[in-house]
């Protein structure tokens, strides 16, 4: 029994096949789980908003607990100059969030564990951050890749080194949440492949490893997806209150 | 060497680098435990720096599992 524990990543159509000219637009797997989270998450906060008690019910409190999650993370980390970008960073910490945790449902299909996709978000909030700098303080955002309190002999290798740790960020910040979802979901099918060859004799000791490898993954859907967000606050931050 | 084997041999070389993964987790959570000793009342507050850091060092070690991952599947 060959199992490839890759083959959970296959990017596969469903349904006609569109195409653009020579580029393959058809309905995937993916586009399938996104829609899924995307309805998800408007799901939730729809229920939760419906009825607006004084003393909350349970999807009520959900609602509001993550709106004020993330609305202390911003204010934070940015300030109140970053309040017009609440919608932003909570759309993508939600959506992030439930892409994660709707990957660990058995079957499904996890959308962050593909480089594409995060590297889309990645893209979309680096351009998206720069553009805000230049707009809020025109050439002196430049001033971000000089840190106070330097001396002048080391400025030229300080900028140098600033700004490739600059141009590091959407590499880091893609890259992190898609190794994180790969190397975990990789683990846990290699040990399940792991139960199954062991038979029942030695089966449960790889199955008790899986169990709590489970518990770990589903702690970390919610780390990468808070970091992801927390990091995009850092960013905003340096570019609307430039403190360097 | 044939390529298969010279990729299996790139693949265990690069997955060393989460021995540094390994040691950094544990200076921050080692550094954050003594300081939560130490202040105790002070020690929730610094919960989402725990995090913050925990998540940027594991990421650095994953960066090397992805080089490795790379080399055994895309060339």
């Amino acid at each position: 029994m060959s199992t490839n524990p890759m083959h959970q990543f296959n990017v596969y159509r469903i349904g006609p096949e569109i195409s653009l000219g020579n580029v393959d637009i058809s309905f995937t797997n993916a586009s399938l789980f996104m829609i899924i989270s995307a309805l998800a998450i408007i799901s939730v906060f729809f229920v939760g908003t419906k009825r607006k008690t004084i003393v909350p019910t349970k999807i009520q409190l959900l609602t509001e607990l993550s709106y004020t999650f993330v609305s202390k993370m911003i204010s934070d980390t940015a300030g109140s100059k970053a309040k017009p970008y609440f919608p932003f960073i909570f759309s993508l910490f939600m959506f992030v969030l439930f892409c994660n945790m709707i990957g660990m449902l058995p079957y499904s299909f996890t959308v962050t564990s593909h480089i594409i996709v995060t590297f889309a978000l990645a893209a979309v909030i680096f351009i998206g951050v720069t553009i805000i700098g230049f707009a809020n303080h025109g050439v002196g955002y430049l001033k971000l890749f000089i840190p106070s309190g330097v001396p002048v002999v080391l400025l030229p290798i300080i900028v140098i080194i600033e700004m490739i740790s600059y141009l590091a960020r959407p590499v880091s910040l893609s890259v992190r949440l898609f190794a994180n979802m790969m190397a975990g979901h990789t683990m846990l099918k290699v040990f399940g492949g792991f139960v199954i060859s062991l038979g029942i004799i030695g089966g449960w000791l790889p199955l008790s490893f899986t169990v709590a490898l489970t518990a770990l993954e589903i702690l970390i859907a919610f780390l990468q997806a808070y970091v992801f967000a927390i990091l995009t606050c850092i960013y905003l931050s340096d570019a609307l209150n430039l403190n360097h | 060497m044939e390529l298969e084997a010279a990729k299996m041999i790139g693949a265990g070389l690069a997955a060393i680098a989460l021995a540094g993964a390994g040691v950094g987790i544990g200076i921050i959570f080692g550094n954050y435990l003594s300081g939560a000793m130490r202040n105790p009342s002070a020690a929730q507050k610094q919960f989402p720096n725990l995090l913050l850091g925990f998540a940027l060092a594991e990421a650095t070690g994953l960066f090397g599992l992805v080089i490795a991952l790379i080399i055994l599947f895309a060339f």
